[in-house]
């Protein structure tokens, strides 16, 4: 073992730090260093935060991340944002909605940008995600702005997702639209201090009651089991359901996040205890497997094509000398 | 395949609540491709450091124009040291008097820029400094 994984699992928090700056840089050490921590890993309970800008998100995490703590649960934060596609830089402030948390040792908060496609965000956010585990953290908490796929896969890595709305922002046909049904485990109607809130919990469950078959079969692909909403047929008993509460919260307020907290640890016993967390794991690891394996395979074939050649290749397919995929089956031979 | 993106902390100690500087200078950073976390207003030293810390920044920006500066960089950079930070530079900007420079110098801070400061001055120094570090790696 290297001295700075060492230290790691021993619980420097420096030494922590710096493991995320190598994994999130692509160092070249960082494979071997994700290696020796995969064995420390498995122990931390993943929780995916997503819902659009200006929701609560931040504050949430503040508020959930402070009952948490009461529980003596030990906590890690990673908070997702941005990178701009212009500059490649980004800001980073979702640290100024947890100044709560500052001072205590049993929390690690960590900004993340989501910076260029390269290896996938998902990939970077996993490995990171692995090593606050490795570090001996109760909970994870993977914080991120849902509004788009890379998001969708980066809430992925999760066992227990919690989609955030707020009074006002749309109405129940945005809500389908978002798609938050088929990844929310639970689903919060933050600022509920504010006007409209019921409103938004009434419009989410009639939404979910409507249990429309593309929904369903998301539950099932989700979670691995058939999960229904009530108004569906009735189904054997030995079927595990899992009925995403609404719950409503004023993080600012800190109301609700008790019941918040209840059910998160509901979620997780009601993975646990049904081995449904199996399944859910190994699907993940699927899907994680196929990702490297598809970078892998990106990256050993652009290292055998030359500049050049993508040039001329390009200037043929303007040309309409070439159509696009012709011109990648050649190359695939070509390759072989 | 390495990709290394410049980390930088900005932050407002004290009780001072203009923030625009620290905002514009968080903005400039970002459009010159770096990774700005922003802490915002009234941050303790220990909150910085251990912000810094969690972050692992390459260099802590400090945004103050109250004048309390000879009083709160000290106690940053101790609070720095403390979390075994000592590598990590601190720059300054916002109301600093020419004749508190050498002094805050010593105190360890690598830069110090005043008003009339171009954002590109900063990002250059910014630059310089994280092309050292890497040297030294």
């Amino acid at each position: 073992m290297t001295n700075q994984v060492e230290l790691l699992v021993k619980g420097s928090r420096r030494a922590l730090a710096r493991t995320l700056t190598l994994i999130e840089n692509q160092h070249p050490q960082a494979q071997a260093t994700l290696a020796q921590l995969y064995p420390h890993t498995g122990k931390a309970w993943i929780l995916g935060v997503t819902g659009a800008p200006g929701t609560g998100k931040s504050s949430l995490v503040n508020a959930l991340t402070k009952a948490l703590r009461e529980q003596e649960k030990t906590v890690a934060i990673i908070a997702v944002d941005p990178t701009s596609p212009f500059s490649g830089g980004a800001i980073l402030g979702d640290r100024i909605r947890m100044q709560d948390l500052s001072g205590d040792k049993g929390v690690f908060i960590r900004s993340m940008a989501t910076r260029g496609s390269l290896g996938g965000v998902a990939t970077a956010t996993r490995d990171m995600v692995r090593v606050l585990d490795a570090a001996g953290f109760d909970y994870v908490i993977v914080e991120t702005v849902g509004a788009g796929q890379s998001e969708v896969d980066i809430v992925r890595t999760a066992y227990t997702t919690l989609v955030i709305e707020a009074p006002g922002l749309g109405d129940d046909v945005q809500a389908i639209k978002a798609g938050i049904l088929e990844i929310a485990d639970i689903l919060v109607v933050n600022k509920a201090d504010r006007n409209g809130a019921d409103q938004t919990v009434r419009s989410l469950r009639a939404m979910l009651e409507l249990g429309h078959p593309a929904s369903w079969e998301q539950f099932v692909s989700h979670h691995g089991r058939l999960m229904e909403t009530p108004t569906m047929p009735s189904t054997p008993s030995d079927v595990t359901l899992w009925i995403p509460p609404v719950l409503k919260t004023s993080a600012i307020q800190n109301e609700g996040i008790t019941e918040l907290v209840i059910q998160i640890e509901k979620h997780r016993q009601h993975l646990t205890e049904s081995g449904t967390v199996a399944q859910l794991e190994a699907r993940y690891i699927e899907i994680e497997l196929y990702e490297r394996l598809q970078q892998a395979l990106m990256r050993q074939v652009t290292s055998q094509l030359s500049e050049s050649l993508i040039q001329t290749i390009i200037n043929q397919i303007r040309t309409r000398e070439i159509d696009p995929q012709t011109a990648v089956n050649q190359l695939l031979v070509q390759l072989n | 395949m390495a990709i290394r993106a410049a980390r930088v902390l900005i932050a407002k100690p004290g009780l001072d609540g203009h923030d625009r500087g620290a905002k514009i200078i968080a903005r400039a950073l970002r459009d010159a491709g770096m990774e700005v976390i922003y802490t915002g207003l009234r941050q303790t030293p220990q909150m910085i450091a251990e912000a810094a810390l969690q972050e692992d920044v390459d260099v802590v920006g400090l945004s103050i124009l109250s004048g309390a500066h000879m009083t709160l960089v000290p106690r940053i950079r101790e609070a720095m040291n403390e979390a075994e930070l000592d590598d990590v530079p601190i720059i300054v900007g916002g109301i600093i008097p020419d004749d508190d420079k050498a002094a805050l110098s010593e105190m360890g801070v690598v830069g110090v820029f005043g008003p009339g400061t171009s954002t590109e001055m900063i990002r250059d120094f910014i630059n310089k400094l994280i092309a050292q570090k890497d040297g030294d790696d």
